[in-house]
C-alpha cells in the first residue's frame, strides 16, 4: 500500500503559502437599517412592536433590525397567500414559468450583491457563496420555472394540482438557497409561501423579497415573515395551511410533525445527519483527502449532510489522518468576504458554545482533538478545523450532529464492518463511498442508509436531483421530479 | 421632416454563425401578401447544403457537452433577444401573411421557454433505472442524434420554423433549418436573434430556398443523423425516406393537421434522442 501511496515530504505549507488580503467590497451588500416583514406584495410593519438584530458573525458587529412576527402577523401572511394563490393556479402555467424565470434571471443578475450579503450575514467564505450558493440557488430557480407548465409529465398523473398554502421554514447554513428550495417548487406547482428564515439569517430572504417585487410576481404569492423559533411556531402550527416544510433540527422537526398530527396537512422533514464517509484501501488517497475536507469543512461543517464521521479502511487509515492533518494545515480561517478563505466564521456565538460543549464531552469521552495552527480573528465566533482519533461508535462525537467544523475518525476492517458502522446512526440523510472499484461503489450505495449517496464526491446539490433523508433525517424530497411530490396533489382538486 | 430613404437589409444565410450569401449567387423575389414586392432572399444551393451539415458536425460536439442547463439558459436567451424584436418580427409576419403576426411572435417566445424549460428535464422524464434481473445497475439515457435537417412548414413562418430548431437543439443536436419558401424574412429575423444570443455557431443554420431542390441532397447525406419533414405536409415523402435509409438518417414524419399554436407533446425532441443503456456490476 504505502509503495502506492508515497507519503507526504515535509513542507512547511502555512508559511510558504501566504496570501495577500484579496477583501470583496462590503458596501456591494446594500444593507438597510430596518427590515419590515414582506406581507402580500409589500414590507409591512409587524403588527405588535417587536424587533430583532442580526449580526455579522465574523466581527460580533450588528447589521440591522428586522421586525419579529406574531401570530396575528402569520394570520395575515397565510390569508394574503390564500388570495394569492387563487388566481395563481388558475393562470397558464406557462405564464407562471415565465415569472419564475424572471425571477432567476434577477438573481443571476444580482449574483455578487447576494453573494456579499450571504456572507457577511452568515459568516460563509466569500467563495463558497459566490461559486455554489447563488448560483444553485438561480438554477434551481431556472429548473423549476420550466416545470410549471410541463407538471403532467412529471409522474403525478394527468394535470396534478396544487396543494395550496405552504408554511416553510429554512435555517441558517444557506440561507438563500435554501429559500430557493423550497419556494420554487412550491410556485412552479401553484402554490403559495409563507416563510420563515432563521433569526440568524434573514438579509437575503428580504432582498429576495425585493427581487418578487421587481419582478412584478403577483402580490401574497410569497410573504417572508423574520423572526426566532417563536414566529416560526406560530407559523408551522396555523390552521390556513395546507403545507408545511421545514429544515432544522430533528428534535424541533419531530415536535412539528406530533404537533400536526392528525390535521391532514401535508408535511415535509429536512433533519440532522450524521453522514459516514466510508473510505476503501483502494480509493485515490489524494482526491479522498480532499473529498474529506469538502465534506466536512465545507461552509463551517453547517451542513446538515456533511461528512462527519470518516470510516476509513484500517491499511490506510494512519496515511489518511496524516495526509488529512497536512491538508488541514494550510486551510485558511478567517474574514469570510476574502476570497482566500476557506472556513469562514461560526454563524452565531450560540453554535460556537454548542460546538465548544460536544467536542469537550467527545474529548471526555476519551476521543483525542486535533487541530492545525491557525491563528483566529479577535472579534466575531471561530472554531478552527479539528479532527477527533480514537473515538468510540459511543462516542458523543460520533453519534450527534456537531454541525460545525469537526471530522470524527472511524476505522474499519471489511466492507460489511464498513456498512455496519456507517448504519449505526439514527440518521440518514447523506453518505460518501470512495473506493476505484465502481462494482464495491455501487453494492456499498445499495446498503447505505441513506438518501444521498456521493461517491468519489461529496457535497454535490443539483436541482435535478432529488436531497432528502431516511430515518430521523426526516422524509420528503427536494429537487428533481421526486422533489414536485412535495407540492402537488394528483388529480383535480377536492 | 425631410423624406429619408431606409436603408434596407440584404437576408442572407445563416451558416456557422455567419451571414453568406449562397455561393451560387442565386436568389429569389419575395412578395408581401398584398403582392408588394419586398426583397430578394438567397437561393441556397447544394453546395451551401453541404457546407451547412458540415459546420453543424462540427460544433455538434461542444454543444452535446454543455450542461443541460447551460442549454437551456441558451434558449432561454433566444426568448428574450426575440422578446425585444417583437415588433420588428410582427410586421414582417404581417406583411408576408396578412395574418396576426404579434399573436405569432408571442406564440414563438413561449415556445422558446417551454422547450429551455425542457433541457434539464429530458432525462428525468426520458430516462430509466433498469431493474435487470440479476446483480448489476443498468440505466437508460436519452442523448442526441446527432445533426438534424428540418424543413419548416410554409405558415406559421416563424413559429412552425422555431418549434423545428428549439426540437432539435434543445438536446443537444445542432441543426440545418430549410426556413418557409414564400416567407422567409421573418427567418432571416431569426437568424439574427439566434448570432445575438449565445448560441454558438454552427449550431443553428438557417439556409432560405428552395426545399424540394435541397432536400434531394439532404436526404442522401452520410452525415445527417435525422430529417424532420414538417414541411412536407400533405406531400408523399417516400422519396425522402428511401435516400435517408441509405444511412439510416431517422425521419420525422409531418404531422396531418397540426395545430403548431398548441402545446406540443415532446414527441419531437425525443424522435431525435438516441437511448443509450449502460450496465455495470454490483459487488465488492
Amino acid at each position: 500500500m504505502t509503495d502506492l501511496h508515497p507519503r507526504h515530504v515535509d513542507v512547511d505549507l502555512t508559511s510558504a503559502w501566504d496570501y495577500a488580503p484579496a477583501p470583496e467590497a462590503r458596501g456591494l451588500a446594500n444593507i438597510r437599517d430596518s427590515y419590515g416583514l414582506f406581507v402580500d406584495g409589500e414590507f409591512v410593519d409587524p403588527a405588535e412592536d417587536g424587533s430583532l438584530t442580526t449580526y455579522d458573525p465574523s466581527t460580533g458587529e450588528a447589521l440591522a433590525e428586522v421586525a419579529v412576527a406574531g401570530p396575528a402577523d402569520v394570520d395575515r401572511a397565510v390569508k394574503a397567500a390564500r388570495k394569492a394563490q387563487q388566481g395563481w393556479m388558475r393562470l397558464a402555467p406557462s405564464e407562471r414559468a415565465k415569472h419564475l424565470f424572471r425571477i432567476a434571471r434577477l438573481v443571476q443578475d444580482r449574483s455578487r450583491e447576494l453573494a456579499v450579503l450571504e456572507s457577511i450575514d452568515n459568516g460563509k467564505p466569500i467563495r463558497e457563496s459566490r461559486d455554489h450558493d447563488i448560483p444553485l440557488v438561480a438554477q434551481h430557480l431556472f429548473h423549476h420555472a420550466g416545470w410549471a407548465d410541463k407538471l403532467d409529465h412529471a409522474g403525478y398523473g394527468p394535470n396534478p394540482t396544487p396543494l395550496g398554502v405552504a408554511g416553510q421554514v429554512i435555517p441558517w447554513n444557506f440561507p438563500l438557497l435554501m429559500l430557493a428550495w423550497k419556494v420554487a417548487p412550491a410556485l412552479a406547482c401553484g402554490n403559495a409561501v409563507v416563510i420563515k428564515p432563521a433569526e440568524t439569517t434573514p438579509l437575503t430572504a428580504l432582498a429576495f423579497a425585493e427581487i418578487c417585487q421587481q419582478a412584478d410576481l403577483p402580490p401574497g404569492l410569497v410573504n417572508i415573515l423574520t423572526g426566532a423559533g417563536e414566529s416560526g411556531a406560530a407559523l408551522v402550527s396555523h390552521e390556513g395551511l395546507d403545507k408545511v416544510a421545514f429544515t432544522g433540527s430533528t428534535a424541533v422537526g419531530r415536535k412539528i410533525t406530533q404537533n400536526l398530527a392528525g390535521t391532514g396537512r401535508r408535511i415535509t422533514m429536512e433533519l440532522g445527519g450524521k453522514a459516514a464517509n466510508v473510505v476503501y484501501e483502494d480509493a485515490a488517497i489524494d482526491q479522498a483527502v480532499e473529498g474529506i475536507v469538502t465534506g466536512i469543512f465545507f461552509n463551517q461543517g453547517h451542513v446538515c449532510c456533511a461528512g462527519s464521521r470518516l470510516l476509513v479502511q484500517e491499511s490506510v487509515a494512519e496515511l489518511v489522518v496524516d495526509k488529512l492533518k497536512d491538508r488541514l494545515q494550510t486551510l485558511r480561517v478567517g474574514d469570510p468576504l476574502d476570497k482566500n478563505t476557506d472556513l469562514g466564521a461560526i454563524n452565531s456565538p450560540a453554535q460556537l458554545e454548542r460546538i465548544t460543549e460536544l467536542v469537550e464531552r467527545g474529548v471526555d469521552a476519551g476521543a483525542e482533538a486535533w487541530t492545525p495552527d491557525c491563528a483566529l480573528p479577535e472579534a466575531g465566533s471561530w472554531y478552527r478545523p479539528t479532527v477527533m482519533t480514537n473515538v468510540q461508535a459511543s462516542n458523543p462525537v460520533a453519534r450527534e450532529e456537531v454541525f460545525g467544523p469537526v471530522l470524527s475518525v472511524l476505522t474499519f476492517r471489511t466492507p460489511d464492518e464498513a456498512i455496519e458502522k456507517a448504519n449505526d446512526t439514527r440518521y440518514g440523510l447523506s453518505a460518501g463511498v470512495w473506493t476505484e472499484k465502481a462494482s464495491r461503489m455501487l453494492w456499498t450505495a445499495e446498503r447505505l442508509q441513506a438518501g444521498v449517496v456521493w461517491a468519489n464526491t461529496f457535497n454535490r446539490l443539483d436541482p435535478t436531483a432529488a436531497f432528502g433523508g431516511v430515518k430521523e433525517s426526516g422524509f420528503g424530497r427536494e429537487g428533481g421530479r421526486h422533489g414536485l411530490g412535495a407540492y402537488l396533489r394528483e388529480g383535480a382538486v377536492a | 421632416m425631410t423624406d429619408r430613404i431606409a436603408v434596407r437589409r440584404t437576408p442572407k444565410l445563416f451558416v456557422g454563425g455567419a451571414f453568406p450569401r449562397s455561393e451560387s449567387g442565386r436568389s429569389y423575389p419575395v412578395d408581401a401578401s398584398d403582392g408588394t414586392y419586398l426583397a430578394h432572399a438567397a437561393l441556397a444551393s447544394r453546395k451551401d447544403a453541404r457546407d451547412a451539415v458540415q459546420v453543424a458536425r462540427k460544433a455538434q460536439p461542444g454543444w452535446a457537452g454543455r450542461t443541460a442547463y447551460n442549454r437551456g439558459q441558451v434558449l432561454y436567451r433566444v426568448a428574450e433577444i426575440l422578446e425585444g424584436r417583437a415588433e420588428q418580427l410582427a410586421d414582417e409576419l404581417d406583411a408576408a401573411t396578412g395574418g396576426d403576426g404579434a399573436a405569432e411572435v408571442a406564440a414563438t417566445i413561449d415556445r422558446l421557454v417551454w422547450y429551455a424549460g425542457w433541457a434539464d428535464k429530458v432525462s428525468l422524464v426520458d430516462a430509466t433505472i433498469n431493474p435487470v434481473a440479476g446483480s448489476y445497475l443498468s440505466w437508460t439515457t436519452p442523448g442526441p442524434t446527432g445533426v438534424v435537417v428540418a424543413f419548416a412548414p410554409e405558415q406559421p413562418a416563424l413559429l412552425g420554423l422555431v418549434e423545428l430548431v428549439a426540437a432539435a437543439v434543445v438536446t443537444g443536436n445542432t441543426v440545418v433549418a430549410v426556413t418557409s419558401h414564400a416567407h422567409p424574412l421573418p427567418a432571416v429575423s431569426l437568424a439574427e436573434v439566434m448570432a445575438t444570443s449565445d448560441v454558438p455557431g454552427g449550431v443553428v443554420n438557417l439556409l432560405t430556398g428552395d426545399r424540394d431542390e435541397l432536400v434531394e441532397r439532404l436526404a442522401s447525406h452520410r452525415d445527417v443523423n435525422a430529417l424532420d419533414l414538417a414541411g412536407f405536409a400533405g406531400q408523399d415523402i417516400t422519396p425522402h425516406e428511401v435516400a435517408a435509409a441509405g444511412a439510416f438518417a431517422r425521419v420525422v414524419p409531418p404531422v396531418p393537421e397540426i395545430d403548431w399554436y398548441a402545446t406540443p407533446s415532446p414527441r419531437r425532441m425525443l424522435a431525435l434522442t438516441e437511448a443509450k443503456t449502460v450496465w455495470h456490476p454490483v459487488g465488492t
